[in-house]
């Protein structure tokens, strides 16, 4: 189960995206993704929740295709785009309530209020989205992703534009989550994924140049942080 | 689709678009029929609702773009329509519940003019005397040409990210469809294809319900056109190239 991808590769007219990529990502593990700008993570993403099609090779989320099967594969997955894009005129409870519907869930009511609970936005509840702060927008973001429960989880750049005290609050969730998704993440920041992530895919050009467990990367480059192994990796020759 | 259909509704409700672009139709409707003395029922004489019939296509030239111009344009511009694009939600989920919530405010927008209805009934010297069935088959028809118009209003949204764009293009679209081939089949060179280019027009197949009688192949040629549009709209978000 989890997420598997084989020799997945994106092509935007001429320019490869992402270039022949294969990766596993199992239960209860988060998985950082982590390269430079315009490496290929979002697309990566995009391409995993059924967002965008691939020009070649296989992805697949729960055992599920995502070119054949896509609406299993959206059924199981939840996804907090890059941009975090949400409907500013709607409320925060009206827009939890549009998500979950368009899941079919049972018991909404109580979903919804768990889901606010866990993501802090007590508070907030019954605020236009378009009110909020960013750290309480990332929330939301982070809400829809997570109400129906589903069994793998994608957040491109969750903890961007938060503050220190929402950062932690918002890793320990994560961190919570992992324990029983699969969970894949990407971020730009070190300090988190030594803090959250048990593995390590590090992407640049389109292409993998690291996959380990983050005490594997550690010990295979003999460093004692993330940082200097990433530039490293990524910086150009 | 039920979700998106509701979802669209109470978004069109609950923000002033709706109540704006409506009251602004019935406004100008209501100027149309009762005040200007060129189209004026009252100075025309007869108890008919002609002029409301052939007032309101102009109209919905302008209202129904108003009304469905951020529909999917603004979703993708926002980044919302990665929101819904990767739900468990098909295509023809996301296109079927914009289009019909779009139509249901059209609807919306054509209910108050029954009141012009009772009006002329009241006016008329006999009690009554109006063409009960003609309004009736001119309303299906207006609420065809709504559909039809709906449909190009959808379909322009989801070319571009620009609700201007959108507008414009469904405008020319909806007025082009309406009278235009009408217009083109009298261009000398083109007459000899005259019946073909009347056919392909709005305004034939509209004229024709208005009369009463409601021909299949009129019926036809609306859900064809719709379906057509609807096609082409679906295909052009499955690509996903914008």
């Amino acid at each position: 189960m989890g997420i598997s991808v084989q020799l997945l590769s994106k092509t935007y007219g001429s320019q490869k995206a992402v270039d022949q990529i294969s990766f596993e990502a199992t239960e209860g593990k988060i998985l950082g993704f982590l390269g430079p700008n315009g490496a290929g993570k979002s697309t990566t993403m995009k391409i995993l929740t059924c967002f965008l099609p691939q020009t070649s090779g296989k992805a697949f989320v729960c055992g599920f295709d995502t070119s054949n099967d896509s609406l299993q594969v959206r059924k199981n997955i939840g996804y907090l785009p890059e941009s975090n894009p949400l409907y500013h005129d709607m409320y925060v409870k009206e827009f939890l309530y549009f998500v979950g519907n368009t899941y079919h869930l049972q018991n909404l009511k109580t979903k919804v209020e768990q889901v606010i609970l866990a993501t802090g936005l007590e508070k907030e509840q019954h605020k236009k989205i378009g009110q909020l702060s960013k750290g309480y927008k990332q929330r939301v973001g982070l809400a829809q992703a997570i109400i129906h429960d589903p069994k793998v989880l994608i957040l491109d750049e969750p903890t961007s534009g938060l503050d220190p005290n929402q950062l932690i609050e918002i890793r320990k969730l994560i961190k919570e989550l992992g324990k029983t998704k699969t969970v894949i993440l990407s971020t730009h920041i070190m300090q988190e994924v030594e803090a959250i992530c048990d593995e390590v895919i590090i992407i640049n050009k389109g292409k993998i140049v690291a996959n380990n467990t983050l005490q594997g990367l550690l010990e295979e480059h003999q460093e004692k942080s993330l940082e200097p192994i990433f530039v490293k990796l990524t910086r150009d020759v | 689709m039920l979700t998106i259909y509701k979802k669209e509704l109470y978004s069109y409700l609950s923000s002033l678009v709706a109540y704006i672009t409506i009251g602004l139709f019935l406004v100008v409707l209501g100027l149309f029929l009762w005040v200007f003395p060129d189209t004026s029922i009252l100075d025309y004489g007869y108890a008919t609702l002609d002029s409301l019939f052939s007032t309101i296509p102009y109209l919905f030239m302008f209202l129904i773009p108003a009304i469905t111009m951020r529909s999917l344009a603004e979703e993708k511009k926002e980044g919302t329509f990665e929101l819904l694009a990767t739900r468990p939600l098909t295509d023809w989920d996301i296109v079927l519940g914009k289009y019909l919530a779009a139509l249901t405010l059209v609807l919306f927008s054509l209910i108050p003019t029954l009141v012009y209805y009772i009006s002329v009934y009241q006016l008329g010297t006999t009690l009554g005397n109006i063409d009960s069935g003609a309004v009736i088959g001119s309303y299906i028809g207006l609420f065809l040409l709504g559909g039809a118009f709906v449909s190009i209003g959808i379909f322009s949204s989801s070319i571009t990210k620009n609700q201007i764009i959108a507008f414009a293009i469904a405008v020319f679209l909806c007025f082009f469809a309406f009278s235009g081939f009408e217009s083109a089949s009298q261009v000398l060179s083109l007459q000899k294809f005259d019946s073909i280019l009347i056919g392909l027009g709005i305004n034939e197949h509209y004229q024709s319900i208005s009369r009463g009688v409601l021909d299949s192949r009129d019926l036809l040629y609306f859900l064809s056109f719709i379906v057509l549009f609807l096609l082409v709209t679906k295909t052009i978000l499955g690509g996903r190239k914008w």
